[in-house]
Parts: structure tokens; sequence; C-alpha cells
């Protein structure tokens, strides 16, 4: 197996800005886009002729409206013209894929401003369409084929890992309490609403044993990142964040090709390389943004990343360890949840959590003393897995 | 001299009772008696392809053939999933018997399936092909509220004809055909329509006498010849009326009488009987078997069980298999049978 | 509405989702579905064949879907599940003809020939490889 080796030079961040998350029904995606991108600019203090290069993620533009070539897109209505403008895909990590490509870019010493972002318009299609449209991130001949929806990928991991480890389905609802409580109190989030573990069991059942309130929703959102290289960051901002690592892993696209259901091995490894680069343990993390499409996707998360042991991801839950006054808060943002999860805009935003919590920027989520902060984007039910690591100090 | 070397079926486990039909269009439970307790319902996702898969599977592995050897698959169905494309070609892909081979899909109402034992028997006999695969497949649809709702069932038979290492032989057929438009279903349109009354004794009766006399005079035997009968069942009426008017004692009706537990199987229906006949049938029994199609027709056969037949035998007789049954209450029946308008598919 | 693919989508795929073929490594001798050009394990050393499935497995985890995709309306719930094949490897499909209250983890299953669903009502039907409960 080959291993990541060292970025050429250091990367920061020196601006952010995205829309609310939700429906936005007078909103087209190219609009959402520029207002993320315009708020990303302003905050970083730069203009937008000192960008040298866009990179968009965005699942599936083509299916939700129609527009493909969304790199473009985005360029010319950003007044970017004529610089090189890409699209990254890899379902549900599609923004944290551009990320990793504007770091890599920065860190090759081409460019020293990178725009990075993200933007998914999900409501242009009726209900069963965007179901359609997003079972494209899991394997269409042999999954989809059949029957099964991204509810019910990840229900099958969760069954499992429940008759497997005991986990049981009061953990997983805690994780959506969590969450909620969390997002009520990030202005940008789609719900601003406490529920109760009552309220999740009580939910309709989408796939057993996950009910509606275990299933981040469909959204609306556009979210934008400005990377520079981290010699020229303190020229624009007091509270550069830099990047400790970016690491990215891959697995089988079916779920049941898996070596084990119940463990995201694109998770596990990516997280090893990020360590790895970093030269940090799990220990070391304070905070993270992790993938919870779904609860169980939280749980395994806290297993596979290291912050629980394999199978102990419930009882990391139960513990309450993971809540806002815990020992390591996760999804502090409310997660994809409460936040909301417009896929392509996704990674970006939990960059934007933990650049705003590691500046010290995040108002009444705020972790304090929180100095390292992890990122963990997966695309479909595990085939991509995305972690970055950033820190308040170089 | 063709005959059979390995036979399958398959009736889905949906069944819906006649007096919970009964209960919807308020009939005369009394007057259901006859005609059957209950019927076997094709799931939502069954169909005449794939029951025909499952029964010729079976039949492939009584046969102990491998399936490339079959040189021709024909289905006959008064409910083929398609109007224009071929069943057939979708069960020959399924069961590996592609592409050596000849294939069509054929219709005569009830007696579609007897038709397409004629069609090998006759290939194999002229030494065109080895083995062939016949097989009587349907989900008949009842028009709602009609006294065809009660019967029209849903089953598949097939049967692997050939030369060598026959189970049971076939000595000889013989066929009645007449213009007779007893029950008929125009293009396009859901529900069959039928002549009442006129269905029993100028479309039924006639044909089935005439076809079973005729094939008895062919081969110079009598009705005592015989160990088995097996009449096309439409109810359970039909088919004892006209062995009683024929002379055969009723117990040698019984082995083949499968319309009382999962109703007209229409394609299937005289090809499930036999089934049930040859799961108990000892080596040297003769078994007359006649089909019925509206329309109309009937085929004859006359079938003698040979010793092999004691050597193949697999697990699970027809009337052990469908033992295996679950109920539909009317609205579930009609959801599964897809009388409902505007369910998106 | 279902989104409707033109023939050979469906078409190339009739032959092994009606049979259920799949592949094995003639090298490390481990079985997969789909088919496969290239072996996981050995890459170009592998040598690929194509293997029929026997159709008997157990299941290895399982949901009951509630909410359909588009095409998969009229069969909900219904359910899906991983299924652990006698050969080794695992597979996706539904489990049919039993409550799916009744399914549980390793349960005993057997193939069978289904339909899958239809593409709208003038297009294709489309078959598969579905699994019932062994009795």
């Amino acid at each position: 197996m080959t291993e990541d080796s060292r970025l050429k030079r250091d990367v920061a961040v020196i601006g952010v800005g995205q829309t609310k998350f939700g429906e936005h029904w007078s909103q087209s995606m190219r609009e959402m886009a520029v207002e993320a991108g315009v708020k990303a600019v302003e905050d970083a203090g730069i203009s937008g002729h000192d960008i040298q290069m866009i990179i968009g993620g965005n699942m599936s533009s083509g299916m939700f409206t129609g527009q493909e070539h969304s790199s473009a897109l985005l360029a010319d209505y950003l007044g970017l013209n004529p610089i090189p403008a890409i699209r990254t895909e890899a379902a549900c990590s599609s923004g944290a894929l551009a990320m990793r490509v504007g770091i890599l870019a920065i860190a090759s010493g081409m460019y020293d401003f990178v725009a990075v972002g993200g933007v998914e318009k999900m409501t242009d299609i009726y209900g069963p369409q965007a179901t359609t449209a997003l079972s494209g991130a899991m394997d269409y001949d042999t999954e989809a084929y059949f029957g099964a929806t991204f509810p019910g990928i990840y229900a099958l991991m969760a069954q499992r890992h429940m008759h497997q480890y005991k986990t049981t389905r009061e953990q997983l609802a805690m994780v959506a309490v969590k969450n909620h409580e969390n997002g009520f109190l990030n202005p940008v989030a789609q719900y601003r609403k406490k529920i109760t573990v009552g309220d999740v069991l009580a939910s309709p059942m989408v796939a057993d044993p996950l009910r509606l309130l275990d299933c981040s929703p469909i959204t609306d959102g556009a979210a934008t990142v400005i990377l520079a290289s981290a010699d020229m960051a303190k020229k624009y901002t007091d509270t550069p964040v830099y990047v400790k690592a970016t690491a990215q892993a891959s697995d089988t696209l079916s779920l049941f090709s898996r070596r084990d259901i119940t463990t995201l091995d694109a998770t596990v490894e990516a997280a090893r390389r990020a360590y790895s680069q970093a030269k940090l343990t799990p220990k070391d993390i304070d905070m993270a943004e992790v993938h919870d499409c779904f609860t169980i996707a939280e749980i395994c998360a806290y297993e596979d990343l290291g912050f629980a042991k394999k199978g102990e991801g419930g009882k990391l839950m139960q513990s309450g360890q993971t809540t806002l006054g815990g020992k390591i808060p996760i999804n502090t943002s409310g997660g994809l949840k409460s936040k909301g999860h417009p896929v392509g805009a996704t990674g970006i935003a939990q960059i934007i959590e933990i650049v705003k919590q590691l500046r010290g920027d995040a108002g009444k989520r705020q972790v304090n003393g929180a100095e390292i902060g992890m990122t963990h984007n997966v695309g479909g039910s595990g085939a991509t897995a995305v972690v970055h690591i950033l820190s308040r100090n170089r | 001299m063709a005959g059979i070397t390995g036979y399958g079926f398959y009736v889905p486990m949906w069944r819906i009772k006649s007096k919970d039909i009964a209960v919807v269009w308020g009939s005369n439970e009394e007057r259901l008696k006859n005609l059957v307790g209950e019927k076997a319902v094709a799931g939502m996702d069954e169909d005449t392809a794939t029951m025909a898969v499952e029964a010729s599977r079976r039949a492939i592995l009584m046969a102990g053939i491998d399936p490339e050897k079959i040189g021709a698959v024909y289905i006959g169905s008064e409910s083929h999933p398609y109007i224009v494309k071929s069943t057939s070609s979708i069960v020959a892909e399924a069961i590996g018997a592609t592409p050596e081979m000849m294939a069509a899909d054929l219709e005569f109402a009830c007696k579609a399936g007897t038709a397409g034992i004629q069609m090998a028997m006759g290939l194999i006999d002229s030494g065109r092909i080895n083995y062939g695969l016949a097989i009587g497949s349907d989900t008949a649809q009842g028009r709602p509220g009609d006294e065809l709702e009660f019967t029209a069932a849903s089953g598949a038979a097939a049967y692997i004809l050939g030369k060598t290492n026959t189970i049971a032989d076939i000595e000889d057929t013989y066929s009645f055909t007449t213009d007779t438009p007893d029950f008929w279903r125009r293009e396009g349109e859901d529900f069959p329509r039928h002549g009442g009354r006129f269905t029993g004794s100028p479309a039924y009766f006639n044909h089935v006498l005439s076809a079973t006399r005729g094939l008895l005079k062919k081969m110079g035997r009598t009705i005592d010849d015989y160990d088995h009968f097996v009449f096309h069942q439409p109810n359970a009426k039909f088919p004892l009326a006209a062995g009683k008017i024929l002379g055969v004692p009723k117990e040698k009706m019984e082995g083949g009488l499968m319309v009382p537990l999962i109703g007209n199987t229409y394609s299937a229906a005289s090809l499930l009987g036999l089934a049930s006949v040859l799961d108990d049938a000892k080596p040297g029994e003769k078994i007359l078997v006649t089909s019925f199609g509206s329309g109309a027709g009937s085929d004859s056969f006359s079938i003698v069980v040979n010793d092999e037949i004691e050597n193949r035998r697999i697990p699970f007789k027809i009337k052990e298999m469908i033992k295996n049954k679950k109920y539909l209450d009317y609205s579930m029946y009609v959801k599964f049978r897809r009388k409902l308008k505007g369910v998106e598919e | 509405m279902v989104k409707e693919f033109a023939v050979p989508f469906h078409w190339r795929k009739f032959k092994e989702r009606y049979q259920f073929i799949g592949s094995k490594c003639g090298h490390c001798g481990e079985h997969f579905y789909p088919k496969r050009e290239i072996c996981p394990k050995c890459r170009r050393t592998g040598k690929m064949e194509h293997v029929q499935f026997s159709g008997i497995g157990k299941v290895y985890s399982y949901t009951i879907i509630r909410t359909p995709p588009e095409g998969f309306k009229a069969y909900v719930p219904y359910v899906i599940a991983i299924v652990e094949l006698e050969e080794g490897t695992k597979v996706l499909s539904q489990v049919v003809d039993c409550k799916p209250e009744d399914v549980t983890i390793g349960m005993d299953l057997h193939m069978c020939f289904r339909k899958i669903r239809s593409e709208h009502d003038s297009g294709l039907v489309l078959y598969g490889f579905k699994f019932k409960p062994v009795k």
C-alpha cells in the first residue's frame, strides 16, 4: 500500500462564508454560490481578483437542475473568468474533496489564493426524484436496482451494529437530540428546534430501525472558504486557521462488498493518514464535525476516527462526552441532521464550523480553548472518506 | 415416442377465499360452494414469466439434463407480460437454454400449455430436437364482481419432453377444435367476457368429451384402461360432471383435481392436475389428460408411467407446496391483481 | 415517474441477473458479485472466470423499506437484505414471501426469480433474483 508524503508548503484558511441552509425557493444554484462566495471574499479581506483558482464541490447539479459544467457556471457568475475552475464530485463528500484539491493546489506552489466551495440545489425536483438522484451515491446496478434507498443502506449498517455490539435505539436517537441542541444555537442551521429521544422514537419509520428524525434532510445551500499559503495568511487575518492534515481514502462502492459493514474502512484509513501527517492522535483532537447523514453514521464515526473503541460508539454518545459541554464536542454546528445537508456544500460547511470555533467566533456554540479540530466527510455509504485536521497554531 | 423426462410446478403462496370475494359483491355463498373454496393469487412481483421460470427450474432438476440441451421452449398463457415481446425468450435466458433453440409464445385460452406439449412432441418424434420444454403459466384476471373472479387464479406447470430417460411416456394425442367463442377478450380490454351458460354444454363439455372419446377410439381403448383422469378444471363441478358422463369412477379423478385448492390456473390447470397425479403415480399406471381452451378446443393425451419415475422424484409434491399459504383480504387482492386505477408503477 | 434508461443499459445485465452469475478469481479463489474484470486482491495476476451462484444463503443484515424510490411504490413495505451466500460472498436483494417483521439475521434463504419493477406502464419489465426463506 502506498502512503501520503508531505505538503510542500503550509496552507491556511483566511476567509469563510455561507448561505443559511434550508429550502431556498427563490434562490437558484448560481445565486446561492455567489452569496457564499462574496461573503467569504469579504471575510478574507481580499479582492476577487486575488483568487487564482476556484474549486466547487457539487454532487448532482445535472439531476437536480439539469445543469452540468457547474465549475464554469460558478467562475462565470462569480465574475472570476478567466481563472481555472474545477468541479469535484464524490457524492456527499464533494465539498471536502474541493477543500482537499485546493490545499494540494496551494501546496504545489503554483497558486497562492484559492477559493474552495460547495453548493447543492436540491428542491427544484420532487421528493421521489431527489431520492433517485441521491441513490446515485450507492452502487446503482447492484443496490438501487433492487429497491435500496439511502436510508435503507444505512439502516442495514444500523441493524448489524445493533446486532453485533448491542448499540441501542435510544443511543442512536441521542445523536439526533444532541445535534438539534447544537443547531438550535446556530444561526445558519435549517432546523433550530430542540427534540427529545421520545420525539425521535415516535417519528415515522423510514427504513427499520431508522426513523424520520434519524435522517438528515433535503437542503439547499452554498459555502465557501478562501485558502492561502500559510506564509501570506497573517497579512490578511489575525486569526488564520492552519491545515495540519488533508487525507482521503476509498473503499468498495457497494455496502455488501465491504470487509465489515459496521466499519467504514475508508474513514479509518483517511483518519490514519491524517493523524500521521499531523503527528497527532485522537486524544489530541479537541472537537470534530463528523458526517452524520444518519444517526448511525455518527456512531460509526466515533469508532472509525478513534474516539471510541470498535462497538462502543453508542456508549460514547450515551456518556454525554460528545455534547457541547463534553470532553470532545462533536457536530457543534448541529451536524448534517440539524444544520442541513446540501450535499456538495456540506464538506465546506464542516470546515467553516471548525474555523469559526478555532477563531473563537462561534457565539453561543463556542467550545472554550479549542485549538485543534477535525472534519470528516463521507461519500455514499463509505466509498469515499475525507478527513482534515485544522489548528489555531501553525 | 416422446415422453416426460421431468416436470415442475409453481403456485404462488397468496390465497383469497371465495367467501371473502362473495362478501364484497353480495354473492350467494351457497352457489359458490361448488366452484372453489379458495384460489391462488400471484404476488406483486410475480408474473407469468417468473412463475414459468420457477416451474421450469424444478423440471430441469428432475430431468437431470443440461439446460443447453433444450432445443425448444414453448410457453402458453393468456397473461403474457408483454402483448408483443416473447415470454419464452425471457424464460429460456433465465434457465440457461439460450441461444441454440427454437422458441415461441402460445395462446389458446386454457389449452395453450398442452398445445406446447404437442408441438414439442412433434419436434422430438421427428428427431429435430432432443429435449423440449412446454410450459403453461397464467396470472388469470377476473372481472370484478363477475363469477370468474372467484376462480381465475395464478400458477405454472413445466414439462420437459424427450425420448430418453423418461419417467412417463406419451402414447398418443388427439385434439378436437371448433370455432366456438364461449370466452374471449379483445385487445385493449382489461377483462374477458364470456357466454354465461353457453360455456357449459356447447363449449367445455362438447370439446372435453369429444376429445376424450376421440382419443379412446383412435387407440382402441376404454375408460377402464386408465387409472387416473385429469380434465381441465375451470371449477370443481365441470370436470366431475364430465367424468360422470364418461363413466369415470370418482376416485380416479381425485388425484388430479387441484381446482378446489388453488382455483383455475388457466393454461397451467390441466398440467398442474397431471403433476399432482404424477407425484403419487406408480410405474405402469395409465393417465388420461384432456385440456380445454375456450375458443374452443381440447387436447387429449394418453400417458403411461414407467419405472424410472421412482428414481427421479424430488422433494415437495405439489400438494405439499400449496400448504404454504397466506390469505389476502379483498382490498389487498385488488391491489395485488392491479385492478386499481392510477397506481404509479 | 421513473427515469427511463434505453434498452442496452438493462439488456447487457439480463444473463447475470437472471442466472445469478458472478466471478471467481482462479488465483485466490474469492467469489464476487457483480462480475469483475479485475480481482481487487490479485489485480492482474488474478484469473477471473464466470461462476453461477447456488442461490443459497443467510440474512446478514436487513431493513424494511417504507419510503420507496421511484418505481417501487406498489411494493411498500418490502425487505432489502445483505445476503451472505454459501460461496462466501455477499449480495444485496429483497427478501420476499414472508412478513417483513419475521425476517431475522441468520435466517436461511434460497433465491427465486422475480420481477423487480417496470419502466412505466409502457417500458421494459425488469427481472432479477430475490430471496425467500427456506421452509
